[in-house]
């Protein structure tokens, strides 16, 4: 797996389960590898994927079922849907305004062709 | 649990390692960098009894690692950055010495080999040195040893041997299982090392995990130059900055850059571990 350099690692993998969640790959009540077995997967360190693990619980996206593994939550998608919504209306756009005023750009840029 | 204390190592007139003091856990994979001739090697060596310490000591599980008893040799391996090409195929070598290893697997030697892509029948002494070094780091992952002390294990290695690597010490070792991974290899294993341990000159820089690390200094991938950076490089895409961590942001910690922050600043690095 080839990360990019901004992030910290943990979190670019939130951000990978993250998306196959919104594009409907996991779902709800599914059971995802164990920590070892999805770093091995991707070659991280089990630190780095327990902390990924640690902030998708906290998140509410994922839980732990004592001694039998990680399951998404049934609202996962409804979860990351909303954080992301918010994300994107908070970062994104404010970045794509400045960029678009900066370029010369206005609205009809968005208009399909 | 591996505790050192105080240990000190000498070649004759020449100091290797001195008052050296360092504490790993249990089920961490360790990577241990330092420039040439600083005493990575000695370190190893002396981790798993092939050396007796001259001040200080070792302990592993509570034990002397020079005591060389059977117990802990059977939770133990070491291997060396270079390896010897054995005059028998890699099937019978592992059959043959398999034994000396309590928990030792033979199928799992032939599954992580054949992931390698090196065949079990073929003469260990007539191997290129990237598939003799597979063919000994899969004999030690199907060890199931406790304690892995690897010199150096990506030299050699070709690039999808390298990914494979990567992915085999995760997969092929227990949760309790401590690596103490010696390397230069940093692009090669930065993904799989955590925490860091940096030796200098006869003494320790930094010992800590990559959460530590990115608590502590914020790495900087951006263009616009930043006062008070510890740390530049210039890189395709821009830069790489490091400087104090004063938001609490976390960034990727990028090792290279790390190392080379460490190695300008040893001091203030020092300091801001608490060693």
């Amino acid at each position: 797996m080839n990360f990019n350099t901004e992030k910290p690692i943990y979190l670019q993998i939130v951000d990978v389960i993250c998306d196959r969640i919104l594009s409907g790959e996991l779902k709800g009540g599914d059971r995802i590898p164990s920590v070892r077995e999805y770093g091995a997967d991707i070659g991280v360190n089990p630190n780095t994927m327990m902390r990924s693990y640690e902030k998708l619980t906290a998140d509410g996206i994922i839980f732990n079922k004592r001694g039998i593994g990680y399951f998404l939550a049934d609202d996962a998608r409804e979860t990351v849907l909303a954080a992301q919504r918010k994300d994107f209306i908070e970062r994104d756009v404010p970045a794509i305004r400045q960029r678009m005023k900066l370029l010369g750009l206005n609205s009809s840029v968005f208009d399909e062709k | 649990m591996i505790e050192i204390s105080n240990l000190g190592f000498s070649y004759g007139p020449l100091a290797v390692l001195k008052n050296i003091s360092l504490k790993a856990s249990e089920g961490n994979i360790y990577g241990l960098l330092g420039e040439n001739g600083v005493g990575k090697t000695t370190l190893l060596t002396l981790l798993c009894g092939l050396k007796k310490p001259q001040e200080g000591s070792i302990t592993v599980d509570g034990r002397n690692p020079f005591g060389r008893e059977p117990s802990l040799l059977a939770d133990q391996f070491y291997l060396p950055d270079e390896v010897t090409p054995v005059h028998a195929s890699a099937l019978s070598f592992a059959k043959e010495h398999g034994v000396f290893w309590p928990h030792f697997e033979l199928d799992k030697f032939e599954t992580i080999l054949s992931e390698f892509e090196v065949a079990l029948e073929q003469k260990m002494d007539a191997m290129s040195a990237g598939q003799l070094k597979k063919t000994w780091i899969a004999f030690a992952l199907a060890c199931n040893a406790k304690y892995y002390y690897l010199d150096e294990p990506t030299n050699g290695l070709d690039i999808p041997s390298k990914a494979q690597f990567r992915k085999a010490v995760t997969k092929y070792t227990s949760e309790d299982s401590t690596l103490i991974i010696s390397t230069h290899q940093v692009r090669d294993l930065e993904n799989i090392i955590d925490p860091i341990i940096i030796l200098d000159n006869k003494e320790v820089l930094v010992n800590a995990t990559m959460e530590e690390i990115s608590a502590k200094l914020f790495f900087d991938y951006g263009t616009e130059l930043k006062p008070g950076a510890l740390y530049l490089e210039q890189t395709p895409g821009g830069c790489i900055q490091v400087y104090p961590n004063t938001t609490g942001e976390e960034s990727k910690v990028n090792v290279e850059a790390f190392f080379n922050t460490v190695h300008a600043h040893k001091d203030v690095i020092k300091a801001m571990f608490n060693l």
